[in-house]
């Protein structure tokens, strides 16, 4: 999963500190496996001097040093353009897919369309497997059962979340 | 989505290239809407599979597509000849000359043999038993089915049923199969054998194919994918040949 184009994507909800992008990351995408503070420090820095984003002026406080982070709208621009590409279809795009979802809602993408793409696009690879399957030996076959069958999980998964894309942009938002 | 494909052309004939095509199909069951401006085209010997949750209308969609039910608003062609506006008997006609159907559970006629099930779109069709019944039995063996000819649908597995099901739909040599969740009542191993063997079959002979189906497996046989949601037909990105 691209950790730096989803804390871009948390970006675009509005200006932010890294701190709350850390807690914000955590909550909906660290799955027992939390952002290290210097990598979402690091990651800030380099978006910031790629032009996706930009560092506000340093907030003297009580504690140590901060200061919010703005998205460009080359930022902006990247965030569409991976939330609208479909994740190739493989075994381990779960949680990309996961995150592209919840971010898509997030920010009040459509993440219905988004969800159609990606469905056609397991659809092109089950067609391919299934083609590999009719002409190859029983080896092939077995193989590529293996990846239709895992393709046909994540199928369920798309239609099952296609069904509630409401109920989970108000559980998102809240 | 993308939007519903092949939306209402300003011609009063199919769209080229296409043998099938709805145009903006309605239609209620009582105050229940199952199709609410569905269009669809297919071409010529395509496999397109229309796949959808239950309830969405993509069964009702087959039957208008092949003039078992007339819609209450909009166009369906096939091959030049506006289906809902023919009557009964040509409708009738035209399914039996020109269609072939596989349904879900085979429904084959319990008092008769297989061969006799196999053969009995071409006796309704005035074909002589004999000629009749050698064109069914040419389908055994091609189909696993050999052996089995003699039996009754009581006496077969699901499986067995629906490869009779699917020699019944073809022996004739439509030019358009419409399948209902084909492999609906069976177990994985013998979906795919019957779906190995439908796919070969129409390829063979250029058979256009309605595939309805919730199955993204079987729909992986077809050559494309449409979806119905809500009584409407939208093409998936990318989905396309």
């Amino acid at each position: 999963m691209s950790v730096p184009l989803t804390l871009l994507g948390l970006l675009e909800r509005g200006p932010s500190h890294g701190y709350d992008l850390k807690r914000d990351y955590d909550a909906h995408f660290g799955q027992g496996r939390p952002l290290r503070y210097s990598q979402v420090y690091a990651t800030l820095s380099r978006l910031a001097r790629d032009g996706k984003a930009v560092a506000g002026p340093v907030e003297q406080g009580a504690g140590p040093e901060r200061r919010r982070y703005i998205i460009t709208e080359d930022g902006v621009a990247d965030v569409e353009s991976w939330l609208s590409e479909p994740v190739p279809p493989d075994p381990d795009l779960q949680s990309e897919l996961f995150a592209k979802v919840v971010l898509a809602l997030m920010l009040g993408r459509p993440a219905g369309g988004y969800l159609d793409a990606q469905r056609a696009a397991h659809l092109r690879r089950m067609r391919e497997l299934t083609g590999l399957k009719q002409r190859g030996n029983a080896i092939d076959a077995l193989l590529a059962d293996h990846a239709i069958y895992r393709l046909e999980a994540d199928l369920r998964w798309i239609d099952h979340t296609a069904a509630r894309l409401d109920q989970l942009a108000r559980a998102v938002r809240s | 989505m993308t939007g519903a494909e092949n939306k209402a052309g300003a011609g009063n004939k199919a769209g080229a290239g296409n043998v099938i095509e709805a145009r903006g199909l309605s239609l209620s069951f009582g105050r229940t809407p199952a199709l609410r401006g569905a269009s669809l085209g297919v071409r010529r010997g395509e496999i397109v599979a229309v796949m959808g949750p239950s309830g969405s209308g993509k069964s009702t969609l087959l039957h208008c597509l092949a003039g078992i039910l007339v819609p209450d608003e909009g166009e369906a062609w096939f091959d030049g000849q506006r289906l809902d506006s023919l009557s009964d008997d040509r409708r009738s006609a035209l399914r039996r000359m020109r269609f072939g159907f596989v349904f879900q559970s085979g429904q084959l006629v319990p008092e008769l043999t297989a061969e006799e099930n196999v053969a009995l779109p071409l006796l309704l069709s005035g074909s002589r038993r004999g000629p009749a019944m050698a064109a069914a039995r040419r389908w055994f063996p091609a189909l696993g089915l050999d052996g089995l000819e003699r039996r009754r649908s009581g006496e077969l597995s699901g499986g067995q049923a629906q490869r009779v099901a699917l020699a019944r739909g073809l022996v004739a040599e439509p030019e358009v199969l419409f399948a209902d969740e084909p492999t609906g009542s069976l177990d994985s191993m013998s979906g795919e054998l019957v779906m190995d063997l439908l796919t070969a079959a129409v390829r063979e002979r250029g058979t256009t194919v309605v595939l309805v189906t919730h199955d993204a497996r079987v729909a992986a046989y077809a050559d494309r994918e449409v979806v119905v949601r809500d009584g409407k037909v939208g093409t998936l990105t990318g989905s396309q040949p």
